[in-house]
């Protein structure tokens, strides 16, 4: 190319105070291939790019280098403007004199010297560009939402409202998720099913909405636009379009005492169950590793009362495809395991408090189950080892969080509210009984959230300690609770009925798998990684899987909510356009030159290159080569650094380009 | 002698203590181990390993005085290193811990103590010990089940903590030293001060803190329907045994609460008698 334009930056005084803007465009306007060379203040602004484009137009330019910040910010502005002047927009290219220059130094004759032989480079890759086009791939107008608690509900229905179809897979029997168990929320105290049930049913009962429950994701294959899913539908013994979730078959069933999942142990269920009374879908479970039908053949008696006949005790798992464009992932939390989780042995996980070995220390979920309507005791607040109504309440919080040495440095975020609303309800249910709260500090940022506490401590009574608890033991059933004020400089021993952890947030078990499953990345905790924590918070690294909810890191309620409307509103820009356009800049193979040993394959990070053969016209094999999904591949670069026959290059950024612009630095 | 068990050798670092005042632990452990056959080999010229002394004093001090005992038992090629003490214990494996961690310690060390300090040897505790010989060739040489012990497990600080030193066992909930009284046949409690501090050195200085701990330690166990207490130090024997008289006076409690070494436990299932334990030295002897 030989008809470059160069417009160089002031970026106000941003650059212009360290950088020689006239001296620089007057340097590089003799570069060879350099046609005109010009400067202004703000090359963003309207009269900037009119420029831009009036220069194109007038020069017949066929590149152009703007010398201003980073590619990151403006790089989109200046190609719309070629464009708008005719120019294919990937002859644009930036030459960031701001953050790789001005910024960074003080020295004006060093600087504007330094500006010079970054634009030197721009220049050579310019010279060396080529017009691409945008990639347009096919979009299955569908989407899949994995995980069915409040973001995956919301994100769900959203979507489907919007005109879409949605595939939602959750793996217990029943959506609702954690919510559905919450006695009150903060900061109203609304009641959670109150607010949730209804949602569900709507879930439940949407056109457009296909609910997989008691199943989970197998394998995901394709790319944006283009997955293909397979569900795994776990077998549930049950016939869920026979069945009309009369309840004779829990009812009947002998078998009462199994702890339930849904209740944390709290309560119990039957071997055929319903989670709670509220779930969607109303259809039991059998659960196979208790029923004695399906461990030794025997009682049947839910099968001989079930009067649709929808009791199939030879149910197998079974295996289902979906064809969706674009995902979301809300796959939510789960708590710290108390006592437990250390990758350690010696290390115990707070093996001081005693849970698991006391029954009146319990988590904070548990709580929520023990002072829930719906929950094992109708919410009469009972205490596990004997039913007594609990007169002294201790809450600790920050149990696991903010730990370095549990291996969880981070806040939980939400417990400081629970803990307080906690503390609320207990009084609310025992007017006599006093809670004592221990905290590291309260973090209480959010609407409504800090009067919250507040009311807690001031109108409900409860005595705050700031301070942490050393340890728990026993005596003549009283938790002996010793710990520490450290506001008041002294020790505080309290003969507790119940003591309530309020255990770290962690991801929900598998999450692991599943990030591998979808190719996205997870934080060394767990918690899915966003594209950028700013301005891509529900993006993945890979394009069309969204995440939302308590999966990317400790989320309240509103919050979730949030990011799952937000997740949604990005699945349908997605979704509305027949087919997607993708950025060019990505890896392609010379098949020709490709000696098919397919290192690339299995380095590359998005699973984007495939083995392929090369065939004539009439289908006569000529070789095999490596091939690119322009639907998957990223465009890191990692198969061009490790093709040993240099036969993968990056389109807009080929290896011709950069080694033009090293030799012209020489 | 155990049927088909090899003889074992064991390094042996008795520490100050049991060459001193709790002599009779030293007595206790030689005839228990020796009955399973396990020689000491004691470490030639060793040291006090500095206690709660040195490090109060100068970190490098508190780490140079056990360095030195390591080096001479790497020296002396002793691959286990027994410190009946968990305070000694402990110090030992500070030492390894320190020089692992690198920062140039080890060449400092070896330079100062003139000996190369490898810090490559396996530091026991007495549970280990028996946890080394393997709890079923301990049960299978028991002659007289211990069923009417009904003992409380005392591990007090040092056993298994700073649990990052030490690595052994979980250090709020521990449960190896029931795992040898179970091999025993003997019963064990669940209470509450298995790892509480019974003030330890603060025997000479501050006797009140040493009653009142040793006296919460006592009457829980008793409590919770232990007959006897059993440790596996020194200090802690020290204060719930010879202090127990003034536990009593102080609380006007009636005690009476046998403080057991876990090796004279050891000794006693497989038939030796007290007086070669040197139970009979104790000062609390029956209830």
């Amino acid at each position: 190319m030989s008809r470059i334009g160069i417009f160089t930056c002031w970026c106000g005084e941003n650059i212009a105070r360290t950088v020689d803007v006239d001296e620089v465009a007057k340097e590089v306007s003799s570069l060879p291939g350099v046609r005109c060379s010009v400067n202004y203040k703000y090359m963003c602004s309207d009269p900037g790019q009119a420029m831009v484009r009036e220069k194109i137009v007038s020069e017949k330019l066929d590149g152009v280098v703007v010398a201003s910040c980073s590619p990151h910010m403006h790089l989109k502005t200046f190609r719309k403007a070629a464009q708008a002047a005719g120019l294919n927009p990937y002859l644009v290219e930036m030459a960031n004199i701001r953050e790789h220059c001005s910024w960074v130094h003080h020295d004006r004759a060093q600087a504007t010297a330094k500006a010079v032989d970054i634009i030197r480079l721009s220049v050579e890759k310019v010279r060396n560009d080529a017009a691409l086009e945008p990639i347009r791939v096919p979009v299955t107008r569908r989407a899949l939402v994995i995980g069915g608690g409040v973001a995956g509900i919301q994100a769900a229905l959203d979507i489907a409202d919007a005109g879409y179809e949605v595939v939602m897979v959750e793996r217990e029997p029943s959506i609702g998720g954690k919510m559905a168990g919450l006695s009150e929320t903060f900061p109203t105290l609304d009641c959670s099913q109150c607010i949730l049930t209804p949602r569900m049913v709507e879930v439940g009962q949407h056109p457009r909405i296909k609910l997989y429950s008691y199943s989970e994701v197998e394998a995901v294959e394709g790319f944006v636009g283009n997955f293909k899913i397979t569900i795994r539908q776990k077998a549930r013994y049950v016939d869920t379009a026979k069945c009309t979730g009369c309840g004779e078959c829990w009812n009947v069933c002998p078998l009462k005492k199994n702890p339930s999942e849904f209740d944390f142990a709290m309560g119990t269920r039957p071997a055929i169950y319903i989670p709670f009374p509220q779930a969607v879908p109303a259809r039991p479970v059998i659960d196979k590793k208790v029923c004695a039908a399906l461990i030794r053949n025997g009682c049947k008696l839910c099968e001989k009362k079930c009067k649709a006949e929808a009791i199939n005790f030879k149910d197998e798992d079974k295996l289902v495809e979906e064809k969706v464009g674009t995902v979301v992932v809300a796959t939510g939390y789960k708590l710290y395991n108390i006592a437990k989780e250390q990758d350690k042995a010696w290390l115990s996980g707070y093996g001081e408090y005693g849970y698991g070995k006391y029954k009146n220390v319990i988590d904070s979920l548990q709580f929520e189950r023990l002072v829930s309507a719906s929950g094992p005791t109708n919410g009469v607040l009972k205490r596990p080892s004997d039913g007594a109504n609990p007169k002294n309440v201790v809450f600790i919080s920050c149990v696991g969080s903010r730990d370095n040495a549990k291996g969880l440095p981070y806040c939980s975020k939400i417990c400081c509210m629970y803990t307080a609303k906690h503390a609320m309800l207990y009084k609310h249910k025992v007017h006599d009984g006093q809670a004592h709260v221990f905290y590291m500090d309260i973090r209480a940022g959010g609407k409504g959230y800090d009067e919250f506490v507040r009311r807690a401590i001031e109108q409900d009574g409860a005595k705050y300690y700031r301070g942490r608890v050393s340890k728990i033991t026993e005596e003549s059933g009283k938790l002996i609770v010793r710990g520490a004020d450290t506001l008041a400089g002294v020790p505080v021993t309290i003969e507790a009925d119940l003591v309530v952890l309020a255990a770290a947030m962690r991801p929900a078990d598998g999450i692991e798998e599943l990030a591998q499953k979808l190719n996205i990345g997870y934080d060394e905790f767990g918690f899915l990684l966003e594209s950028h924590p700013k301005l891509r918070p529900v993006e993945t690294n890979t394009a069309g899987i969204f995440i939302a909810g308590a999966c990317h890191a400790p989320k309240d309620i509103p919050e979730s909510v949030a990011q799952a409307s937000a997740a949604a509103s990005k699945v349908q820009v997605m979704l509305a356009a027949d087919e997607l356009t993708r950025e060019p800049e990505i890896a392609a193979v010379n098949e020709q030159t490709c000696a098919a040993c397919f290192t690339c394959v299995n380095t590359c990070p998005y699973h984007a290159v495939e083995r392929a053969e090369l065939r004539t016209g009439r289908g006569a094999f000529i070789k095999r080569t490596a091939r690119v999904n322009p639907g998957l591949c990223m465009g890191c670069g990692t198969c061009v650094s490790v093709c040993p026959s240099k036969s993968a290059d990056l389109q807009g950024f080929t290896e011709q380009q950069v080694y033009a612009m090293v030799e012209s630095l020489a | 002698m155990l049927d088909g068990a090899e003889e074992m050798n064991l390094g042996y670092y008795p520490g100050c203590a049991l060459h001193g005042s709790s002599n009779d632990y030293e007595q206790s452990l030689r005839a228990c181990l020796g009955a399973l056959d396990v020689q000491l080999q004691e470490i030639n010229d060793w040291i006090c390993c500095g206690a709660t002394a040195a490090h109060a004093l100068n970190h490098k001090l508190s780490l140079a005085l056990p360095a030195r005992n390591l080096a001479l038992a790497e020296r002396d090629g002793l691959k286990q290193l027994f410190a009946p003490c968990p305070l000694c214990s402990m110090q030992l494996l500070k030492v390894q811990k320190a020089v692992a961690d690198g920062n140039g310690l080890r060449t400092e060390l070896s330079q100062i103590v003139e000996a190369e300090v490898r810090g490559d040897g396996q530091i026991l505790n007495l549970i280990q010990v028996f946890q080394t010989i393997g709890l079923d060739k301990l049960k299978a040489a028991v002659k007289e089940p211990l069923k009417s012990i009904s003992a409380a497990c005392y591990y007090g600080c040092l056993l298994t903590r700073p649990p990052e030193v030490v690595h052994f066992d979980d250090f709020e909930q521990p449960k190896s030293m029931e795992a040898v009284l179970a091999a025993l046949g003997a019963k064990t409690v669940e209470w509450n001060y298995k790892t509480e501090c019974c003030g330890a050195g603060m025997t000479m200085s501050s006797e009140d803190t040493v009653l009142d701990l040793a006296h919460k330690i006592l009457s829980n166990a008793a409590a919770h329907g232990a007959n006897c207490v059993v440790v596996a130090c020194p200090m802690c024997h020290v204060n719930l045994d010879m202090k127990q008289a003034a536990v009593e006076q102080r609380y006007h409690e009636k005690l009476g609460m046998v403080i057991y070494y876990l090796s004279d436990l050891v000794g006693l299932a497989m038939g030796l008698s007290a007086e070669q334990l040197g139970v009979n030295r104790h000062f609390v002897t029956k209830a």
